[in-house]
């Protein structure tokens, strides 16, 4: 049924269409919206049979997750930002366990500083978890991503990230077509695991593993992954039959074919850049966009195939590996490896700065003449950046950059734009 | 694609107000977006808000830098922020207030827009008449719907109610009817008065 | 197996207690049925006062649970000794997942287990749910998620084995390391050797001030009433909490036969009191049969030893003293001795 509804909203009906067991939550911006409605459908009785608890952070939101997925029960929490650092150890434990426990991680930035806007680092500080991450381009997706996690997590016995960008899709309001219980449970069978906590079969979980198979257990979690290469398009196919709509999938082109220059980009910024390729597409600039739906794992093949025939390649992301430069730019460079392609890495919309048409233009033109740097930081204002150098040079104690630079600044801009 | 930006204080309803907005061009059969310039907004801190709509799908995420309308529900953010900015000359804006433009000291902006698209609406009055407490959303709604003649009265009462029940739906109902009533009337009057 | 019947003063000593008992009230220990959910074979220590106490704390709670249930264990020694794979000691369901999460993992346990058992029609869950640390993993790193689970009330038991070091990682202090005490982090050098003096983190206290059902402490020089306590909190819902009394002969330098003697020693001094509580009140306190000087307690173990040493601190051990009569006063641990005004719960029941 379309409705007018806020992201937010939308996946919580589409994780209680799922018919979770245990729901654990712990509150963080930008993704109190979402638990806070499960909470009061779990309390109104709207979802039946599932516990939902109030944690006391989001370390104990992980752990109880393992807990209730390792007794077998559909388990699902979600976070962001300084939440999903809190619960790292055990977010690690969970894929490292193979539990196949569902998470939203409501993109955010990390501190310090403190900052509460949206943009990729989050999850990408947990590439390397062994979770599954799949990034949603709208509130439509975010909601259809939902009801496929659970399906890619417990055929594989591997927890799925579903990122949606913080407050840009979680608190924005828009047409979403909520799927009916008929079609989710036609789509999503009960959750049969592997393993399970059982006093009629007792077994041991998460004992010590030495050198002698430690290696195995660790390429098992990576073979895990590339079999997930080949079960996400297929859930997206089975998705697709029973609800009518493309959502999910490994990556997805838009205007490709002959495309010269091409974007890729995660998330809700597609969107812009969509809106932006149309109007440079109108100038007759050869230019697409290819959406990287699942970061992890990571599509070689599918990059590879879809980028081949493009001269050059613009990775803009809302992260960045501090010391080296893009995050998503290095997996794309491994992608295209012995493939004679510039690569640009756009580092953009860090901590909620808005990524416009109008720098997109700028940007993406200058790419197109080749006279963008290898790793361009968008819209980034560098006399305050020179300013702070200036006076770290000069002054010892030069106190903390936040403050100083915003006190370059001067006052706080008007919240327009 | 329509674009719409509302400006006011935390504690008014502007998001509430914009994402009523976009409910009630959906049932229309719109697309519409409507998302708040987020932060972490305290109770009487400036607040914005966006609405798009469309007859596609709206794909675009910037905030709306160069509006169609402007929802201005605190009229003593004018002196603080610089609101019309990026407003198209086409573009209407909706103000809270019981005073007229001139009297506000707005005369020589008002000047370089449509006058016919420069609404004032004492929208708190409303909102305390009806309501019982300072929530100008609604009757900007009732204002901004009457003005532009994009959304119908009807659409904006089931956005209200999809919103709002019982006492507090039917208050904000009269609100948004009243307002729309009276910029109706004042549109009929100047129009009378051009002719 | 036949059963004798014995009278006291045939035995001289409280250790063979058990066989004073009428048949259907004795241990199991050497019944061929007994439960066994800790298999011997594990690679604890020789004297290994955990190994000791989760053989007989799970026995007894596989017994009061009709053998429905599930173990979560901290990272330490017990869940290091007891699992290599492919090896396991655990004949019941048995998961470790993090150092600091027992008892979270433990409430998640219970919470699929509470969904099972509604979906299956039943009132109330079969199988329950203990979760097991040392003091590291429950006073230190798993203290919040501890405190959570308390506040939560989840239907969850968590035994602390209280070996007070972190012995797993080589002897170093926890926040329930006793004071002057040696560890690899608290070395017996400078003006005041080994451990600061402080309180420690009394957890039984704490776990009481969550005014959970149930908060029981226990040594493994009474196993009896270790027994009888899981017993009794299996026979209850919501948070529970049994903090159980370990001597670790590796950490404390003390003979590995000296085990059950020392935890003696502990309750007798008044240094360790063993206690319960329920709803946040002192409900019984188990009384000092013999009161015994802290000394004797503190010579048995190399970790005191600089206490005794060239340049003896009899005012450090004045000050154990001191520590040892305050439990005495505060929980009336003598006699017919009333606990002292103004404690919680001090009126016996």
């Amino acid at each position: 049924m379309l409705k007018q509804c806020e992201g937010s909203h939308a996946v919580a009906e589409a994780v209680a269409l799922a018919r979770p067991e245990v729901i654990c939550a712990y509150p963080i911006s930008p993704q109190t919206h979402i638990v806070e409605g499960l909470g009061e459908m779990v309390k109104a009785g709207e979802i039946q049979d599932c516990e939902y608890i109030n944690v006391e952070s989001e370390f104990a939101a992980m752990s109880v997750a393992i807990g209730s997925s390792a007794t077998g029960a559909r388990t699902y929490t979600a976070t962001a930002s300084q939440g999903l650092l809190f619960m790292v150890e055990a977010v690690y434990n969970a894929s490292g366990l193979g539990l196949p426990i569902v998470m939203t991680v409501a993109n955010r930035a990390l501190g310090a500083p403190i900052n509460i806007w949206n943009d990729h680092s989050d999850s990408m500080s947990q590439r390397d978890c062994g979770w599954i991450q799949l990034f949603a381009e709208n509130n439509q997706e975010a909601a259809d991503l939902h009801i496929q996690a659970f399906k890619i997590a417990e055929e594989l016995s591997l927890p799925v990230m579903v990122c949606m960008d913080g407050f840009i899709l979680t608190h924005a309001y828009e047409r979403v077509d909520m799927p009916t219980q008929e079609q989710v449970d036609a789509f999503l069978p009960p959750y049969v695991p592997r393993q399970v906590l059982d006093p009629r079969d007792p077994v041991s979980i998460g004992a010590m593993v030495g050198p002698e198979a430690y290696t195995e257990v660790r390429y098992l979690a990576h073979a895990k992954q590339m079999q997930a290469l080949e079960l996400i398009p297929k859930v997206s196919r089975e998705f697709k039959e029973i609800f009518g709509r493309d959502s999910g999938g490994l990556v997805r082109p838009y205007l490709l074919e002959d495309a010269d220059t091409v974007v890729i980009a995660l998330g809700s910024v597609l969107g812009t850049i969509k809106d932006t390729i149309d109007e440079m597409r109108a100038d007759g600039i050869s230019i697409g966009v290819l959406g990287i739906n699942s970061f992890r794992p990571f599509p070689v093949s599918a990059i590879r195939r879809a980028l081949s025939h493009a001269k050059r390649i613009v990775v803009l992301e809302k992260s960045f590996a501090v010391g080296i430069g893009g995050i998503v730019a290095t997996d794309v460079r491994m992608a295209m490896d012995g493939l004679d392609q510039r690569i640009y890495t756009v580092v953009a919309g860090l901590g909620g700065r808005n990524i416009t048409r109008a720098s997109l233009h700028r940007v993406l033109r200058m790419a197109m003449h080749d006279q963008l740097e290898g790793l361009h930081f968008m819209d980034l204002e560098w006399n305050i950046v020179n300013r702070e150098l200036d006076r770290e040079r000069q002054t010892r104690r030069s106190g903390p950059i936040a403050e100083n630079i915003l006190r370059d600044l001067g006052q706080t801009k008007s919240n327009v734009g | 694609m329509f674009q719409v930006r509302i400006h006011g204080r935390g504690g008014q309803g502007v998001v509430t107000g914009a994402e009523m907005l976009s409910i009630a061009a959906f049932l229309e059969g719109r697309h519409a977006q409507a998302f708040p310039s987020f932060g972490s907004e305290r109770t009487g801190a400036p607040v914005v808000a966006f609405c798009r709509i469309a007859d596609k799908e709206i794909r675009l995420r910037e905030p709306v830098m160069q509006p169609d309308a402007l929802i201005i529900q605190d009229a003593t953010l004018l002196a603080q922020i610089d609101v019309f900015s990026g407003l198209e000359t086409e573009g209407y804006v909706i103000l809270n207030t019981h005073r007229s433009f001139e009297e506000m000291g707005l005369g020589e902006l008002a000047r370089r827009f449509r006058p016919e698209r420069l609404v004032t609406i004492p929208a708190t009055e409303l909102a305390l008449k009806h309501v019982g407490r300072n929530a100008p959303n609604v009757p900007m709604l009732g204002a901004f719907a009457a003005a532009s003649g994009l959304i119908s009265l009807e659409s904006v009462a089931s956005a209200i109610r999809q919103k709002f029940s019982g006492k507090v739906a039917d208050g904000n109902i009269a609100a948004a009817t009243e307002a729309y009533n009276a910029v109706k009337a004042a549109r009929e009057v100047a129009h009378a008065q051009a002719v | 197996m036949g059963h004798q019947d014995i009278k006291f003063y045939q035995t001289g000593t409280f250790t063979v207690g058990n066989r004073l008992l009428p048949p259907e009230q004795r241990s199991v220990q050497a019944d061929m049925e007994r439960t066994n959910s800790l298999n011997s074979g594990h690679r604890a220590c020789q004297g290994c006062g955990e190994a000791l106490g989760a053989r007989y704390a799970i026995d007894a709670a596989m017994r009061a649970t009709g053998n429905r249930l599930v173990a979560v264990n901290a990272t330490g020694c017990l869940e290091v000794f007891s699992t290599p794979y492919p090896e396991t000691s655990w004949q019941i369901p048995w998961i470790h997942s993090l150092f600091g999460n027992a008892a979270a993992v433990a409430t998640g346990v219970a919470a699929a287990n509470k969904v099972k058992a509604r979906k299956a029609g039943l009132a109330l869950p079969e199988t329950r749910v203990i979760a097991q640390g040392g003091d590291g993993g429950t006073t230190d790193i798993g203290f919040g998620c501890l405190s959570g689970m308390f506040e939560r009330n989840d239907d969850v038991l968590y035994i602390c084995y209280d070996n007070q070091a972190y012995m797993n990682t080589g002897v170093q202090r926890s926040s329930a390391t006793p004071p002057a005490a040696r560890t690899a982090t608290t070395m017996p050098v400078g003006d005041e050797p080994g451990n600061e003096w402080g309180q420690g983190k009394n957890v039984p206290l704490i776990a009481m001030a969550h005014g959970i059902p149930y908060v029981a402490t226990a040594s493994v020089s009474d196993l009896r009433d270790l027994e009888y306590k899981v017993t009794k909190a299996m026979n209850m819902r919501g948070a529970r909490y049994i903090h159980i009394f370990v001597p670790c002969p590796l950490g404390w330098g003390s003979a590995s036969q000296d085990t059950i003697k020392l935890a003696r020693l502990a309750k007798e001094t008044g240094l360790f009191p063993v206690f319960e509580a329920e709803y946040g009140e002192v409900t019984n306190v188990s009384k000092i049969r013999q009161k015994q000087p802290v000394e004797a307690y503190l010579r048995l173990q190399r970790r005191f030893a600089h206490l005794f040493g060239k340049k003896p601190r009899l005012d450090v051990v004045a000050r154990f003293q001191e520590m040892a009569d305050q439990n005495i006063r505060k929980f009336g641990l003598l006699g017919s001795d009333r606990a002292a005004v103004g404690f919680p719960g001090s009126e016996h029941k």
